[in-house]
């Protein structure tokens, strides 16, 4: 009879600590935490806190900041801008990937329920290890290479046109919403760029100024980095940023395909 | 001390900080042939340079007529004669060229229909010396400038193969008999502690605006640079000067970029009226930022406010258009819809002055070394030690900074660094062996917060400090206010030996690492405050209800701050460079402030 072991840590207690909200609380939700610490033996656990909205601001993020600071100062998780911009705090809140300091609470039906990113090892609590991700990034050589030289005390020129094709693939903010909510990813993720490494590859493919084209087209043609991608779509449905890193995927394969015509 | 190791490192220059002025500093070494690492406290890319919106200023010409020396002109007018016109010539001249090697970089600058990099207006920037229009002197991004720029920074390090110690938390400097040797940090994901030796430590670590209770600043600008320094006995600069921007969102604090004003946003209060005109007639909606935080002060102090406290001040964007807002100002239409629950093409945005930048910092000179006062020379260098972008004050903002003079200190002063460093630094020179007590204030402050148990949890003693602040340090002040200030400051420096630190673990403890970081913050709060009540005029960012004129017999000098463990801060000064560095430019002397 086949045999299966599950990976460590994979098993979560439901059942971990509950922190009541202080009384006289009026306006109160539970957030049911995922709590993972490396320095102990336990299984990670489900803690739950129930928060006073009274005296919380609006974000997800404003309710993880008022447990630490109020209730539980040893919950980990990253945080820096509050503002959607620096891709610090994503996490996966209700069951989808998004950053914790734009998703509403009052966006969320009943118990708000955080995890880390999901398919990432986790390091502690909400905080996931995104060693490999930013590899990946780094393995698109996402820097302008050009042949010829810049022009002397002048900018390269480009249309705005063409820089409109640029915008919105460059303001990616690396947050790893897209990848870590890829099916494809979860089961590759050791072969498959994923979503995020190759908007950053498409952004650098269509810009006017980059004369590697032909190089990096070389680079992502191969069945596991760009062509596990199936189209799932949950990157494009993930992005906080409303990008579109299947769109961009689906050119890379176009342009590969146009080539060998 | 002896359940701590430490892990040993060597380099010749060690970068803390991945911020716009590191990363520019960090991979210019790594281009020089200087081995180099860069420590920081998060991925580069989270830095809070991604969250500048507006633009990076250049003489550029590409929308009108422009010159640096014009720039120069505003710069100093900005900064209320108290920046330092050697280093605001020094990066006015050397602003178009970097833009340049940015744009070079492959930053996707927004584009002229020339396909030129697009210049926008922004505050205190015109031309002909101050006589002529405003200038479009602001290259930009769309409103995400800050993150086109640090994403392009990051990439030309990832271009470079720089080193990176990631999640790495900067404790301590290693410092032997006035001189820095090194740097001692966490590695936040094992808890184990590294020790940095190099020539040179290059400090890249950003303002201090969390300090405050209401900022534009992220969570992780505790400027952690300046609290190093404290400690090690040297002092910061012109603390007094922290800028209000005046356009935070009402509540949440996220910044709405002065670019909505450069675009044609304009400030009304409640009557409706568009009352900039009235405090300043020829630049009105982009007066400097200081002129228009302390104008909305006074329309909210008048009854002028809007919403139902009269609190705050509404800014209108809808007469520009969706188009315009679609293409110039895409991001700030985000923000003020998630934290406003405005659209902008329809309403106002509700705005109130906020923290938003520290013009003080630690003093260098234009290379920048990090100077002191010692022995009555006030231009002393530290040998070992530079800092560079908002950590640093070189002082190019003086009292008062500019919009989009911010982005472009961090890749002048980040580039001149790296450039210094080639030259001064040998690659490779050997390093001689540390003391025996190398590291160990780094260890004894992790080892008594770690097993903190006082009675006061981390957050309410931050909480403390940052109220202390917004209501005794803000756009007015007074000699009895900031005094009293001064003295709840002292008791919240004292609350803090009652400090507890719940989590025990080494990996990714948060808790040990926000207590460390209030240390710095509460250092850099005492000497904001002190410098704040010694300085008795109002210039620039700084002003005095109770000396309301500008003081220049008496005042024009930069404050210098000691803090000592226990939180007492003794004062001296610094002269102002009313000189330039080369002919190319005459001094831009002193004259009555209007806009």
């Amino acid at each position: 009879m086949a045999q299966f072991s599950l990976p460590a840590n994979s098993v979560v207690n439901p059942n971990g600590n509950v922190h009541k909200a202080p009384s006289g609380a009026k306006d109160v939700r539970s957030f049911r935490i995922y709590r993972f610490d490396p320095e102990s033996k336990d299984k990670p656990r489900i803690d739950t806190y129930e928060v006073d909205m009274g005296s919380c601001g609006p974000m997800v993020l404003d309710a993880l900041i008022k447990i630490k600071n109020e209730v539980d100062p040893s919950l980990t998780f990253r945080r820096s801008c509050r503002e959607g911009i620096c891709g610090s705090c994503a996490m996966n809140i209700d069951g989808v990937n998004t950053l914790a300091c734009t998703k509403a609470s009052a966006e969320i039906k009943g118990t708000v329920k955080i995890y880390p990113l999901p398919h990432m090892p986790v390091i502690k609590d909400l905080v996931p290890d995104l060693t490999n991700f930013y590899a990946q990034y780094a393995s698109v050589k996402p820097w302008l290479q050009t042949r010829t030289p810049a022009p002397p005390d002048q900018e390269r020129l480009q249309s705005k046109q063409d820089q409109e094709k640029i915008d919105r693939p460059s303001a990616c903010i690396l947050c790893a919403c897209c990848s870590t909510s890829c099916p494809s990813y979860w089961w590759n993720s050791d072969k498959y760029l994923g979503p995020a490494a190759l908007l950053a590859a498409y952004r650098w493919i269509i810009d006017t100024r980059d004369e590697a084209t032909g190089e990096r087209l070389d680079e992502l043609e191969d069945p596991f980095r760009l062509y596990r991608c199936h189209t799932i779509m949950n990157c494009a449905e993930a992005c906080p940023k409303d990008l579109n890193p299947a769109r961009a995927i689906a050119e890379i394969k176009r342009k590969i395909a146009e080539r060998k015509q | 001390m002896s359940a701590y190791e430490f892990v040993d490192h060597s380099y010749d220059v060690v970068v803390v900080g991945a911020g716009g002025a590191g990363l520019r500093a960090t991979f210019g070494l790594a281009n020089s042939g200087l081995s180099v690492a860069c420590v920081t406290k998060v991925f580069p890319t989270r830095s809070h340079t991604v969250a500048a919106q507006g633009g990076i200023s250049a003489a550029l010409g590409n929308m009108g007529q422009d010159d640096w020396r014009w720039h120069m002109y505003d710069t100093v007018k900005g900064s209320d004669w108290l920046g330092d016109q050697d280093a605001i010539e020094f990066m006015c001249k050397e602003a178009p060229a970097a833009i340049l090697e940015l744009e070079h970089y492959g930053l996707p600058f927004s584009r002229t229909e020339e396909g030129k990099i697009y210049q926008r207006p922004f505050g205190g920037m015109t031309t002909q010396y101050g006589t002529g229009p405003a200038a479009q002197r602001t290259c930009a991004a769309a409103d995400r400038t800050g993150h086109a720029m640090l994403h392009t920074l990051y990439q030309q390090a990832l271009k470079h193969e720089a080193q990176f110690f990631i999640e790495y938390f900067a404790v301590d400097l290693i410092m032997e008999n006035g001189e820095c040797r090194g740097v001692i940090a966490i590695d936040m994901s094992t808890g184990t502690i590294h020790r940095f030796r190099a020539h040179m430590v290059v400090l890249a670590t950003g303002g201090y605006g969390r300090a405050y209770f209401s900022c534009t600043s992220a969570h992780t600008c505790t400027g952690d640079g300046g609290g190093m320094v404290l400690r090690a006995g040297l002092p910061m600069q012109d603390m007094e000067f922290v800028q209000f921007h005046p356009t935070g969102i009402y509540g949440s604090g996220c910044l709405i970029t002065e670019g909505a004003r450069g675009e044609g946003g304009i400030l009304r209060n409640s009557k409706g009226e568009a009352f900039m005109e009235r405090y300043a007639p020829s630049a009105k909606n982009l007066a400097s930022r200081d002129v228009v935080s302390r104008a909305m002060t006074i329309e909210i102090r008048e009854g002028r406010g809007v919403g139902a406290e009269s609190d705050h001040i509404f800014l209108h964007l809808e007469h520009l258009g969706a188009k315009v807002l679609h293409e110039k100002l895409p991001g700030i239409s985000e923000t003020a819809k998630i934290f406003a629950g405005v659209d902008v093409t329809k309403q106002p945005i509700p705005v109130l002055p906020t923290v938003h930048y520290n013009m003080g910092g630690i003093p260098t000179n234009i290379h920048g070394e990090v100077v002191t006062l010692r022995d009555g020379n006030p231009d002393s260098v530290v040998p070992g030690l530079m800092a560079v972008g908002e950590a640093a004050c070189v002082s190019v903002h003086g009292a008062n900074r500019l919009g989009s003079n911010s982005l472009l200190d961090l890749v002048i002063f980040g580039r001149e660094a790296a450039r210094h460093c080639a030259e001064v630094v040998k690659p490779g020179k050997r390093h001689k062996p540390l003391a025996a007590d190398a590291g160990d204030l780094a260890i004894s402050r992790i080892d008594r917060y770690r097993n903190a148990k006082g009675g006061l949890k981390t957050s309410q003693v931050r909480l403390n400090m940052q109220r202390v602040m917004q209501n005794h340090a803000a756009v007015f002040r007074t000699g009895d206010s900031l005094q009293e200030g001064v003295e709840k400051l002292d008791k919240v420096i004292g609350s803090f030996s009652d400090v507890s630190v719940s989590d025990r673990g080494l990996v990714w403890n948060t808790d040990l690492i926000e207590t460390l970081e209030l240390d710095n913050l509460l250092g850099q709060a005492a000497a904001t405050i002190n410098s704040a009540l010694n300085r008795k005029e109002s210039r620039g960012a700084h002003a005095r209800e109770d000396f309301p004129n500008r003081d220049d017999a008496n005042w024009m000098k930069h404050t210098l701050s000691w803090v000592n463990a226990q939180g007492k801060v003794s004062i001296d000064t610094r002269p102002v460079h009313m000189y330039t560095l080369t002919d190319d430019v005459e001094v831009v002397p002193p004259k009555a402030r209007v806009y």
